[in-house]
């Protein structure tokens, strides 16, 4: 991947003060946070479910996902709804802003120390006008394989 | 030509046809004298070869070739229908059917050879073959001189000095092909690849202009003989029959009558196959034609997909109402006039699109016959099913889901149930087996019961059986009521390998057939009486999408109740509630009934308990349960959304559905929650 020069697009959002990026490829649209119903006896980081045009989509709240500390949500929280291997979702972030194309050249290797949960989503380092960007894995976030765990 | 955008309907046209025949063959070994069946069989096997020639699948046209050629003999009462040639025609027919099935699944017809097959088929044919051909003369040559003008006349005659062949051909185009010319363009085409079309009445220009009244005549030269080239047109779909006779020049006059006949068979079974209307009586022909009207209806096929996206519409503009109700209750009469409008017209376009969705079970049922003959066969039993209510019909969803289960528990009634014609005479039962298939529509539900009159459930053997298993203890085991008892045959435990299939009967793998008629809201009930039989009744919802749900409060949170598990609503006073081995239970019209509080199994503790709750009474099967919930909103018509494949494993949740003002609700699963 990195021997050729692909420029990627993704889009960057913020939790804390750090920027994540996912694949364009995967995002289907940014929403503005709306009413979400719980979902008893889901894994935690599970916010609930939302309608969306009369879809049912379930919400990932990747502070939770990342074992981040609890944050309201205000009026800068974005929802942003991904497609991966057919399940449609919705990732709970503080606030999303722009697209961004990075590189392949510009993707560094993800850090080898495992000091904290969000390490095991990351794919790679990008960097950008001095800005460093973790972009994510997002099959890994959804967490595919532990679906069968949840039941 | 690119064939594959035709694949989809080749495969449903063929899977209908199939389906028809193997009717037919059944009602064939029961009747085999009846002639028409043979007929509708032979127009089967005719219109398949039709269409798998056009497709350009080789196997199916050959083997149906073969098969009409039987078929006609027997037809023609060359031959007598005898057992042999049933099972000979139904092993045709399970080879077709695995042709098909391999064209659905990879696009291609498969490796199966049925030379075996065609072989025996002929070897069939050839056994009778030299019984009077010439007895039958041919009646039904018009005498349609066909005008030829001197080209034509000298064409022959040096097609003729060059020992080529010279053919009148009369193609006749079934009478509902659409497109006359572009069929009629086929044929040409077809012919043009090997001969010399030196003549054509009407002309090629009147054919192109659909000048022409289904039929159409052609003078041709060509190398080929008669045989492939009739072959050759009657794989092109939509061909009604062809007549090729042999132009002679004696005397100049196209002599296209009899004298060939009489010596050439080919000729006469070119008749046979096209002209049974000519041929046979009258009355066969009018009959055919019903039946055939009676198959074909008013119908459209259409995409599932693109009904579910009618149904999602629909279900919106219901959601839609359901908010303009909420918002408009307090003010404005006219408002509320429109509304009430509104939701007429909701509920009769629901109800459209939900019949559009409806499929008689008979498309469950009609494989069934078949699987009762062949496997009564094998067991060496005899039994007689009976099906009635074939024509309920039930959402195309759950079509696709009952088959397994009831294939399960006819096999269980064939292999259990029934008894070998011995036992039975030993019992004072009639020698042959019987099993009723019944299916009624029932309210909101349909229902599926299966009823044999064999052996029945030994009660004894599955307490005994169950000891074994350690599901019971002795002491259990004496306690329990009998249809306590037969419950026990559908857990897991009696599903595994050595179970009490070899011992009384019954029990292999109903523990699954319970959880697929569970997973699409559906029941499944067991009456039986030992020596005199059992009866299992399935009872299902005519439809997965769109429910009557009681909604209630859990603090703050909505959810759904699906109306039909619902027994009643009770208040219930929190002193009248006590705890046997840590479960809550309440005295409630003399029973004991399990308490849940459904704060707690949904994850909303609370400490003080009311001094009165609401108690919701469910019921699953014959078992009953109360729910404790906060409050009751009330009675409504929801539409289930899924929950998706995310959350599809979450317990005691069925799916959720979306309120008036546009939040989501989740529907309880109260078959999980006991």
């Amino acid at each position: 991947m990195s021997d050729t020069n692909i420029n990627t697009k993704y889009v960057v959002f913020k939790i804390d003060n750090e920027y994540y990026g996912i694949d364009i490829s995967n995002v289907k649209s940014i929403e503005r946070v709306q009413y979400f119903t719980r979902v008893p006896n889901s894994p935690l980081y599970i916010k609930g479910v939302i309608n969306l045009r009369g879809e049912v989509v379930p919400v990932i709240d990747l502070r939770l996902r990342f074992e981040l500390t609890h944050k309201e949500i205000d009026s800068n929280s974005r929802i942003i709804i991904v497609f991966v291997n057919d399940i449609e979702i919705g990732l709970l972030v503080d606030s999303s802003s722009e697209v961004i194309e990075i590189n392949s050249e510009d993707i560094d290797s993800p850090p080898m120390v495992k000091d904290n949960a969000a390490e095991v989503f990351i794919k790679g380092i990008g960097k950008q006008d001095g800005k460093l960007i973790i972009l994510i894995d997002i099959e890994k976030v959804i967490g595919i394989k532990e679906i069968e765990q949840v039941g | 030509m690119n064939m594959n955008q035709y694949l989809d309907m080749f495969i449903e046209e063929s899977k209908e046809h199939l389906q028809f025949m193997n009717e037919h063959l059944l009602n064939l070994e029961k009747n085999p004298d009846d002639k028409d069946l043979i007929n509708e069989i032979f127009r089967i096997a005719h219109t398949l070869k039709g269409m798998s020639g056009t497709m350009g699948f080789s196997k199916i046209a050959n083997l149906t070739h073969e098969m009409e050629n039987l078929l006609d003999a027997v037809r023609s009462n060359k031959m007598e229908v005898c057992s042999e040639i049933v099972d000979l025609l139904f092993s045709c027919f399970d080879v077709l059917d695995e042709y098909i099935g391999n064209i659905t699944s990879t696009g291609k017809e498969g490796e199966q050879d049925s030379t075996e097959l065609i072989q025996q088929l002929n070897d069939r044919l050839n056994g009778r073959k030299n019984t009077s051909y010439s007895s039958q003369p041919v009646k039904n040559n018009k005498s349609k001189k066909t005008d030829l003008d001197e080209y034509v006349i000298n064409a022959i005659r040096k097609a003729k000095s060059k020992r080529l062949n010279v053919y009148s051909l009369v193609v006749r185009l079934s009478e509902s092909c659409l497109l006359k010319s572009a069929r009629a363009f086929i044929v040409f085409n077809t012919l043009e690849s090997y001969s010399d079309i030196i003549h054509s009445l009407p002309s090629t220009e009147d054919i192109e202009d659909e000048k022409f009244n289904f039929e159409f005549s052609l003078t041709l030269v060509t190398e080929k003989a008669k045989e492939e080239i009739k072959n050759d047109i009657l794989m092109i779909s939509e061909i009604d029959k062809v007549e090729i006779d042999e132009v002679s020049i004696e005397g100049m006059n196209i002599e296209e009558e009899n004298q060939i006949d009489a010596k050439s068979n080919e000729a006469i079974e070119i008749d046979k196959e096209g002209n049974t209307e000519v041929n046979s009586s009258n009355e066969t022909v009018v009959h055919e034609k019903k039946k055939v009207a009676s198959i074909i209806g008013k119908t459209v096929r259409v995409d599932i997909d693109r009904l579910d996206n009618l149904m999602n519409l629909v279900s919106e503009l219901i959601i839609i109402k359901t908010r303009l109700e909420d918002s408009g209750n307090t003010e404005r009469s006219n408002m509320n006039e429109a509304i009430e409008y509104l939701e007429r017209i909701t509920t009769n376009l629901h109800d459209a699109v939900m019949k559009v969705r409806m499929v008689p079970i008979e498309r469950v049922f009609n494989r069934f016959p078949r699987m009762v003959r062949d496997l009564a066969k094998e067991l060496g039993k005899e039994i007689e099913l009976e099906m009635t209510g074939e024509e309920t019909e039930v959402d195309r969803t759950i079509i696709d889901e009952i088959g397994d289960p009831l294939i399960h528990l006819i096999r269980n009634s064939l292999d259990h149930g029934i008894e070998s014609p011995e036992t039975r005479k030993e019992r004072g039962k009639p020698a042959i087996g019987k099993i009723k298939l019944r299916a009624y529509p029932d309210g909101n539900n349909v229902v599926i019961e299966l009823e044999d009159d064999g052996a029945g459930i030994d009660v004894e053997k599955v307490k005994r059986k169950s000891v074994d298993k350690g599901l019971l203890t002795q002491a259990e085991a004496k306690e329990l009521a009998d249809n306590e008892i037969i419950e026990l045959l559908f857990k897991p435990g009696f599903s595994t390998a050595d179970s009490v299939s070899d011992v009384s009967g019954r029990g292999v793998g109903l523990d699954v057939v319970k959880n697929k008629i569970e997973s699409i809201n559906g029941i499944v009930e067991v009456e039986t009486s030992h020596h005199k039989g059992s009866k299992f009744s399935i009872r299902l919802p005519l439809t997965l999408a769109i429910i009557q749900a009681l909604l209630i409060n859990i603090k703050e949170e909505i959810y759904a109740i699906p109306l039909s598990s619902i027994r009643e609503i009770t208040p219930v006073q929190s002193n009248e509630i006590r705890k046997i081995q840590n479960q809550e239970v309440v005295l409630f019209r003399n029973n004991t009934l399990p308490i849940i509080r459904l704060n707690r199994v949904l994850g909303k503790y609370d400490t003080e308990d009311d001094e009165e709750a609401i108690m919701v009474v469910v019921k699953k099967g014959e078992k009953e349960a109360g729910l404790i919930v906060d409050k009751l909103i009330g009675q409504q018509e929801i539409v289930i959304k899924s929950l998706g494949k995310y959350l599809s494993g979450i317990p005691y949740l069925a799916g959720a559905t979306i309120l008036g003002n546009g939040q989501i609700s989740l529907i309880l699963d109260v078959n999980s929650l006991f």
